[in-house]
């Protein structure tokens, strides 16, 4: 037994050991190397001579097994063919079973699996990253004026080196009625992150599916992208204003495709939000926290092209959402209704479909937010109470395109319009608008390109640079070089 | 937020009365169009076939479109090649459609390449060699043979699923392994002089023709499966020619052919096309024209390379 493998390693060994001696630099002078290369090139010869007997021997037994008469075969044998082909087929149960014995499903590995527990292993990924940011403003001072903090402003969190999410993933069937999921981020703090962990049905059929758990709201188009799929280092300023990067969501969703030629999808959510404009975190109240409902339209123009449209509503209650302004330090706080709607478009180009050499991707979200409710100012001190009403909105548009096989060049321009409030505390002269400088009008604005090299679909490496002008005082210009590679399970082509 | 959900409730509905399901036909969904010939052979009438990608498109690149999604919503049967060709897109259309029927381990869900013996398996897996596919070679469908085991299969399964045409599928297959085999009977006739003629492939994508026709593969331009051919990899093959030098050298339709040409123009040996699957290549229209096609053009690749030493190089499209 330790000597077969030893050959068998021997053999496997030999194979491309013999390529890299087959050099002719390599090899030629070298007596040493020479009587390696010959020894290996008889075991080669050896070993060819066997698997190719073996192989022989394999065929052989495989048209044994073909030959042998059974109910869809016109085998060799026709006088034994005959009679069951006159026979009529009378319950399809029997008819299956026979179809069923006469085609067992033959795997690549001979060899016997050998019982291990580690056999019903989940799916397993981990995606590492990081950059080398340059930026001409301290990453610190960055604001989106017009807009209350959302916690998505500072990406980078810091200039030079830095590490980004080390993304582990977890995933699995359960069993025939459930897929798990579970991803964890590692910031570069050390901080651990249930970015993701849920459960999802498999068989509900009817076009339904029900997810449960910790997961991406399927509001939008990229909100359920992870960082590690976007195609640009940092998400857009839409989503950094309205959701602080992305919106995730704990609790339930329901998704619906119709029967339709046309991608027709629907889908609604209830759950405790865990992203910005909500304060559904802190809150301990029963019954419904958030909800959002979102329908989908897609299909294909020619084999070239194809596209999805959708359009998301998503509403919250906030609870003495408490922010702090960078400007002059007080803090005030929100509460009352935040609704936010959605509407996204993406369109795929690559000759005949085949994305391999070109392709190109043009996409853009626009989102409007009206809020309407009380404004506290100073809650820990004066507590002055007025009401307040806003609409905001943005749009980002975006396009990539893949010119050659492992490159591709972006463009991307983003805005958003921080709309006129109507502060009552403002109104009433109870206070000014410089007591509250962060809420002054303001259209924050972006120009970002990119270019990326990815030698496999595994690895990618980014440079970016984008001018970024999110308040009056300053024009940022940020130049990022970054890394995303993921190992393990193979991803998946999301559309 | 009540009254959204109470809209699209309605609206749910609403849809679901509009569209009960349609009685008759099994609607098959297939990965690649060579398992939409054939499921068309043996499905015959009983079936509406629909196919995901062409022969032109990368199979190892397709993503889950919404078009994939709304043709697996509808499907009694997802017929897919198996041994991982579809593992990045495939189970997310499968689970995105919410059809139940056709969820990996149902009746509804079949992969071709577990019926035949997948060669090529991996010794070492680690993705330093590229993107490999654990389980072997997945393009089984280059040796015609193969057709043959997968129908027999394909035939059982669609009887399973549609009982009532059993009888019909059953005589359809034993129709088709007729043909079939006087076809291939006829190409390997006609394929002997290449037997143990060595060529050069661009991706090995052919290894199951080569191995059915006894073609000796001399090498592959991409050095590791999925990442396009280095320069260096390239001079090398090149070098090889002077040993046991390859007599043409053949790429799939869904690649580029500049590598191919490059090595073809140097080492003077004709270049051929060769059609990985129905629709690479024009005259590949059918199950049948498509093998006939792959032996033609490389037949023609071998008389045109005749002069080898000094002829000049070909494009065969």
């Amino acid at each position: 037994m330790r000597n077969s493998t030893a050959a068998a390693f021997a053999a496997a060994v030999s194979i491309p050991a013999s390529l890299v001696f087959s050099s002719p630099a390599l090899a030629a002078g070298d007596d040493e190397i020479a009587r390696i290369r010959e020894q290996l090139q008889e075991m080669k010869t050896v070993y060819e001579a066997r698997i190719a007997s073996l192989e022989e021997r394999l065929e052989r037994a495989e048209k044994r097994t073909e030959n042998r008469p059974s109910a869809v075969r016109p085998a060799s044998a026709p006088g034994r063919e005959a009679p069951r082909e006159a026979t009529p087929v009378r319950t399809p149960v029997r008819a299956d079973a026979d179809f069923v014995a006469a085609a067992p499903p033959v795997y690549a590995s001979a060899a016997p699996r050998q019982a291990s527990p580690s056999a019903f292993n989940p799916e397993m990924s981990l995606i590492l990253s990081g950059s080398y940011a340059r930026m001409s403003k301290d990453p610190e001072q960055r604001r989106l004026q017009g807009f209350m903090p959302s916690g998505g402003e500072r990406l980078p969190e810091t200039r030079s080196f830095n590490l980004g999410e080390t993304e582990l993933a977890l995933s699995a069937n359960i069993d025939p009625f459930f897929r798990g999921e579970f991803r964890m981020a590692v910031a570069p703090d050390n901080t651990i992150g249930v970015e993701e962990a849920n459960i999802q049905t498999l068989g509900l059929g009817h076009g339904f599916n029900v997810k449960a758990g910790r997961f991406l709201s399927g509001v939008g188009y990229l909100n359920e992208h992870h960082p590690h799929a976007w195609d640009f280092s940092d998400a857009p300023l839409p989503y950094q204003a309205f959701f602080g990067n992305a919106l995730g969501m704990d609790g339930v969703q329901v998704r619906w495709l119709a029967p339709t030629d046309l991608f027709l999808e629907f889908g609604v959510e209830a759950a405790r939000s865990r992203s910005f404009p909500t304060t559904d975190e802190t809150r301990g109240k029963n019954g419904g926290l958030s909800g959002s409902a979102f329908a989908r339209l897609g299909g294909d123009v020619g084999t070239s092209n194809s596209w999805r449209a959708g359009l998301s509503y998503f509403a919250a209650r906030p609870r003495d959402r408490v922010y702090e302004d960078p400007l002059n330090a007080t803090s005030s706080s929100f509460s009352g209704r935040s609704r936010t709607w959605i509407a996204d478009f993406i369109w795929k180009w690559a000759p005949n479909g085949n994305a391999r050499y070109r392709n190109l991707k043009i996409q853009g979200e626009y989102f409007s937010r009206p809020e309407k409710g009380d404004l506290t100012y100073d809650p820990d001190g004066a507590a002055l109470v007025g009401d307040y009403k806003n609409r905001a909105s943005g749009f980002y548009a975006q396009t990539v395109y893949q010119f050659l096989p492992r490159w591709r060049a972006g463009y991307r321009y983003d805005e958003l319009r921080a709309g006129g409030a109507s502060i009552g505390l403002v109104k009433s002269g109870a206070l000014t608008i410089d007591d509250l400088p962060l809420l002054k009008s303001y259209r924050p604005k972006r120009h970002t390109v990119m270019l990326d090299f990815s030698p496999t679909e595994f690895s990618r490496v980014r440079v970016q640079f984008a001018r970024d002008r999110t308040r009056p005082e300053a024009v940022d210009n940020q130049l990022w070089i970054q890394y995303i590679m993921s190992m393990g399970a193979h991803g998946a082509h999301k559309f | 937020m009540k009254k959204i959900v109470g809209i699209v409730s309605a609206l749910l509905s609403a849809c679901l009365l509009a569209f009960a399901p349609t009685a008759g036909a099994v609607q098959v969904f297939t990965t690649a169009p060579e398992w939409a010939a054939l499921v068309r052979e043996i499905g015959g009438e009983d079936v509406i076939v629909s196919v995901a990608t062409t022969g032109l498109q990368d199979p190892h690149r397709i993503q889950a479109k919404p078009s994939l999604i709304t043709a697996a919503r509808s499907a009694d049967l997802v017929v897919a090649n198996g041994a991982e060709l579809e593992v990045a897109w495939l189970p997310l259309v499968i689970r995105a459609s919410g059809n139940a029927q056709i969820q990996p381990g149902r009746p509804g869900y079949f992969e071709a390449a577990a019926y035949v013996r997948l060669i090529e398996a991996p010794v070492l897996l680690d993705r330093s060699q590229g993107d490999v596919h654990p389980l072997g070679n997945p393009h089984i469908h280059g040796d015609p043979r193969n057709m043959l085991s997968v129908g027999r299969a394909l035939a059982a399964r669609l009887a399973q699923i549609d009982p009532k045409n059993a009888a019909a599928y059953s005589n359809r297959y034993k129709r088709f392994t007729g043909t079939m085999r006087a076809s291939i009977a006829v190409w390997e006739r006609d394929a002997a002089p290449l037997r143990g003629v060595p060529i050069l492939v661009q991706h090995k994508v052919f290894s199951y023709l080569e191995s059915w026709l006894g073609i000796e593969e001399a090498g592959a331009l991409e050095a590791i499966p999925g990442v396009e051919p280095s320069g260096a990899h390239l001079a090398e093959i090149l070098a090889r020619q002077a040993g046991n030098p390859a007599r043409m050298v053949v790429y799939p339709a869904y690649q580029d052919d500049a590598p191919s040409r490059w090595v073809g123009e140097r080492a003077k040996i004709p270049v051929v096309l060769l059609p990985s699957t129905l629709g690479g290549t024009p005259d590949a229209s059918n199950l049948y024209k498509y093998y006939e096609s792959m032996v033609r053009r490389l037949l023609d690749g071998l008389k045109s390379g005749g002069g080898a030493q000094n002829g000049e190089s070909r494009v065969l499209e």
